[in-house]
């Protein structure tokens, strides 16, 4: 970082001429390098915490924890890259859990309800949708505005009470494929695919310049309305698809799974170095922080650190990393 | 400027028209909603919300949002309630001080990480929205301030009356949402707010201080959340370190979109808040008086919520349409 | 403040002691609370120190900041990576944690719910230890509501959660000796209303029952957040000689009420016997002088004999201690 500074007052006189960065610092100079310098430094201070921490099963084990919400981050990452953001899927998780299992209950067999669950994320993604395209809401306030009407849907569904799956559903955490638990190994699949999109097709360029210039886009013929459809339509289904594999995990589903989940979600997006104002980030990141995410939160949690502190820990965590992230982009975005 | 005023007038109209529906639909199943009880009930269900409003409010206006009301207004109250417990000599008044002085301090300290690195206001304030909450926990060793130790006439204060059977935190609220009128329509500063919401190049480009009137709002939303701190331990007669102020800021946030406090800065009125807190109240107060169960109570929030963004949508459309008609 | 460099302390010290000498480690037992912060708790740890330091084992309190249904579950797979002997849990859920409770007892740690059950699941723990038998204390809350009201009027129920399964047996169990005891023939339950264990909900739920039934003449209460607002509504209002609550409370958070006479007397169990009893059962059990089988019986000083009742329950008191003016100031819970 200070060879960044250095240059860049070196080069400050003669800014307007300046030469391109070296292609070493534009490579490594990056947000997504910070979270896992963190993510680094976070392994070592949990290993040195507690002497049962560093357990590879026991790791993999607390990431089936988290994996439902962090395959939602990494599409509430695309969708603040385009410029908006939904705080709802976690409420959305809730409530497409409940319809699932609302439905099974009512006896409706098992891959039927689960189509139930997706149409109920579809629908979730349609209405946000709708509410920030057609009607042009600020999607911050429509989205808390849905937060709060989804989970209120799921308790009214489920009541307060909760809900059974069949025994030969539950447990998709507990199935290893070359030993990593089908959670995991699901969301590692989905950032590849998320990545691959986002980094590498047109459709994730044109995402990138709604996110960084909505004009510019206009004018470049880009369909940002409809883009942002299928952002809307993507993290509804995906957040289905999170609250059943919570459901299966759980063995029961309840109005309140993944109660405050939009908080962790906002908070693996922003730590993996996504500019909170859109235009920028990566899956990468996001991929880096939830992996951070967890282990912090396990390292204290098996070292018995008061809960309380990890609330101290994520808080600043979320800080440093903005500033950190504000930082390296305006010394090498300029 | 005169069609201007006139359209938050209808805005502000269009509340009060929701509020005065609502209740008399309700009162059609329920006559007891429609009395004088019924009122104080929804007045005492309001306080907390309604300062937190008001700080909210000037927030909004400045194009920031302040997500960590809730756990300032924990935090503020856990401090106050540990100083009656284990202070319980020191005369209970200064706990204002102390319970605004707090909260003042946490304001700040958002108020400066957003002016002094740049960053977006919604982001810090969701990270000090756990900080704050984690130091409370730490502070308070994880244990609840019992109403023992909360002095009597805290307590009293949401209960006793100097007239009218209207208690004294009633009073109070008006004073704030006056006081907060004036500074917001009469000042200098305060008239800066709302030229910096608007526009914040042109704002500077005037010879605005940005940051002192960043400072400025958050350092009030601050002080306000600290004052409802010390204000829930006179109503609930308690401080908890988990549950005192959780949520608080979503609460808010909906009762000031619904006032008609625009998030994209620059639109707001203190009557209009009034009245958003107002409708809440009056819908919080109804739901279990129709026998509604509890669980519908949050899809119902959210439904209104939503519908009121969208009636806010419709009328600016409509005054847009006005507006460029005239022109 | 000492307390918590205790605990650190404490934190610290198992680490260390864990990772030097295995030879004879004492017994590690783990509290799991519903949520830090309630003061609830606090008590039951109290019973769970005192009794592993009289039988030297270590014992740690651990809670999630927040009481929903899964908050528990990294906490249940962080004790069971510690190696912890003991799991004792008030679980917020009675079949969230089912998966997880199954992956401890497979590693051979003996897991009791203390203070409240997995009603239905109750397969998936080893032994329950609850306060009393839960079925006395519908009837007992009637009887007290009737002795404050002569036995006549109308009365409501403020509860937490409509699925609460504590909540629920009590409120079954009132309803069912207020219909079939000819000595409460007179009162009449007019309404359950639910408060979610919220002050500000059990206030307004408190406010409408009072508006909607005007004859109202007391309230129940049998959750320790809905008594006290709903004591501070009738103290707020002055209709204390009017309508009389009782309920379930905490001595700590009622005092006031019970002395400036909005509360005449009200109820609870002692939960430090509980960890106490937690204590005593888990040692005897892991060392085989007690059998974890329905019908056994064993000694617990200061609490005499307990009997594991149907599905592996134990009571650490027989009837409900009745709190008044009388000996409020006895207790400090």
């Amino acid at each position: 970082m200070s060879v960044t500074e250095k240059s860049e007052i070196a080069a400050a006189p003669q800014r307007e001429s300046a030469s391109a960065r070296p292609r070493w610092q534009v490579m490594l100079i990056r947000p997504e390098l910070m979270t896992f310098v963190l993510l680094i430094i976070a392994l070592i201070v949990a290993s040195s915490l507690s002497p049962y921490f560093l357990d590879i099963a026991y790791i993999l084990d607390s990431f089936t924890l988290s994996a439902e919400l962090a395959m939602v981050a990494l599409v509430l990452t695309i969708m603040i890259i385009a410029g908006e953001i939904d705080l709802s899927p976690a409420s959305g998780m809730a409530l497409a859990a409940c319809t699932f299992a609302y439905a099974q209950q009512a006896g409706v067999p098992i891959p039927l309800a689960v189509g139930v669950g997706l149409l109920t994320g579809l629908a979730m993604g349609l209405l946000n949708g709708i509410l920030v395209i057609r009607f042009q809401l600020p999607s911050i306030i429509v989205t808390i505005g849905t937060l709060i009407f989804y989970r209120g849907l799921a308790q009214v569904i489920a009541g307060d009470q909760s809900i059974r799956v069949p025994e030969w559903f539950i447990g998709i955490n507990r199935v290893l494929v070359f030993g990593i638990p089908v959670p995991v190994l699901v969301f590692v699949i989905l950032s590849v695919v998320l990545g691959f999109v986002l980094s590498s097709t047109i459709y994730g360029r044109q995402i990138y310049l709604i996110g960084t210039n909505p004009i510019a886009a206009r004018h470049a013929g880009i369909r940002a309305n409809r883009i942002k459809m299928s952002l809307f339509l993507l993290i509804g289904i995906t957040a289905s698809i999170a609250g059943m594999m919570t459901a299966s995990r759980l063995g029961s589903v309840r109005y309140d799974i993944a109660l405050g989940g939009e908080l962790q979600m906002v908070l693996m997006a922003m730590l993996g170095g996504t500019y909170i104002f859109g235009g920028r980030g990566s899956i990468l990141g996001t991929f880096l922080a939830a992996w951070l995410l967890v282990i912090v939160s396990t390292g204290m949690i098996v070292a018995n650190i008061l809960p309380a502190m990890q609330l101290c820990v994520l808080g600043v965590l979320l800080i440093i990393s903005i500033i950190a992230t504000n930082f390296i982009y305006s010394r090498t975005q300029r | 400027m005169n069609t201007i005023s006139k359209i938050f007038l209808r805005r502000e109209a269009g509340i009060f028209v929701m509020i005065v529906l609502f209740c008399l639909a309700v009162g059609a199943f329920k006559p007891q909603f429609l009395t004088l009880q019924s009122l104080r009930i929804v007045l005492l269900l309001v306080p907390l919300i309604l300062i937190g409003a008001m700080g909210q409010m000037l927030v909004l206006v400045a194009r920031h949002v302040d997500l960590s009301i809730g756990s300032t207004l924990g935090f503020s109250a856990m401090v106050v309630g540990m100083m009656f417990k284990y202070y319980p000599e020191i005369w209970w008044p200064l706990g204002f001080l102390v319970a605004i002085g707090v909260g003042a301090g946490l304001g700040l300290f958002n108020g400066f990480l957003i002016t002094l690195f740049r960053l977006p206001a919604i982001i810090v304030t969701l990270g000090t929205l756990n900080l704050y909450r984690g130091l409370t926990y730490i502070i308070s060793n994880a244990k609840q301030i019992d109403r023992q130790y909360v002095p009597s006439e805290l307590k009293a204060m949401s209960q006793t009356s100097p007239i009218f059977g209207i208690p004294w935190i009633i009073f109070m609220i008006i004073a704030i949402a006056l006081l907060t009128y004036w500074f917001a329509m009469h000042t200098r500063v305060g008239r800066q707010i709302f030229a910096l919401g608007s526009n914040p190049v042109a704002a500077q480009l005037r010879g605005i201080n940005v940051s002192k009137i960043t400072l400025l709002v958050f350092a009030l939303s601050g002080a306000l959340a600290g004052l409802a701190g010390i204000m829930y331990a006179s109503r609930w007669g308690f401080v908890n370190p988990s549950n005192t102020g959780s949520g608080f800021e979503f609460q808010v946030i909906a009762a000031v979109v619904i006032g008609g406090v625009s998030i994209n800065g620059g639109v707001g009125t203190v009557l209009g808040t009034v009245l958003g807190v107002l409708l809440l109240g009056c819908v919080s107060s109804a739901l279990p008086l129709l026998g509604i169960p509890g669980t519908t109570q949050n899809a119902i929030y959210g439904a209104v919520i939503i519908i009121a963004l969208l009636i806010d949508r419709g009328v600016r459309q409509r005054a847009i349409k006005t507006i460029s008609a005239k022109a | 403040m000492l307390k918590k460099s205790i605990l650190i302390g404490l934190a610290f010290g198992l680490a260390t002691i864990v990772t030097g000498a295995f030879a004879q480690d004492p017994i590690k037992i783990v509290y799991i609370g519903k949520n830090t912060g309630n003061p609830y708790f606090d008590s039951i740890t109290g019973g769970f120190e005192d009794a592993c330091q009289v039988k030297g084992c270590d014992f740690l309190f651990v809670a999630p900041p927040t009481a929903e249904a899964t908050s528990q579950i990294p906490f249940i797979e962080a004790q069971i990576q510690r190696g912890v002997n003991v799991i004792g849990i008030a679980p917020n859920s009675p079949d969230a944690l089912n998966q997880v409770l199954d992956e401890a007892r497979a590693k051979g740690i003996l897991v009791l719910t203390v203070n409240g059950d997995l009603v239905g699941n109750e397969s998936h723990r080893d032994a329950t230890i609850l306060p009393v038998d839960f079925t006395k204390t519908g009837p007992n809350q009637v009887e007290l509501m009737g002795s404050m009201i002569n036995y006549e009027g109308d009365i409501a129920i403020l509860s937490a959660t409509t699925e609460a399964p504590d909540q629920n047996t009590w409120i079954a169990a009132m309803k069912d000796t207020l219909a079939n005891n000819p000595k409460y023939a007179n009162m009449h339950l007019v309404a359950t209303v639910y408060g979610d264990d919220q002050p500000e909900k059990s206030t307004t739920e408190m406010e409408a029952l009072l508006a909607n039934y005007p004859d109202l003449v007391g309230v129940i209460a049998p959750t320790t957040v809905g008594i006290a607002a709903a004591a501070q509504v009738v103290q707020s209002r002055m209709i204390a000689d009017k309508v009389h609550v009782t309920g379930l409370g905490l001595p700590s958070e009622m005092r006031d009420f019970v002395k400036d006479g909005t509360v005449s007397a009200f109820q609870l169990w002692s939960p430090y016997n509980e960890g106490w009893l937690a204590v005593h059962f888990a040692l005897g059990v892991l060392d085989g002088s007690i059998k974890n089988e329905v019908g056994g019986t064993f000694e617990v000083p200061n609490l005499g004999t307990i009997t594991i009742n149907d599905l592996n329950a134990m009571n650490t008191q027989a009837e409900l201690t009745t709190f008044d003016i009388n000996n409020i100031d006895d207790f400090n819970f």
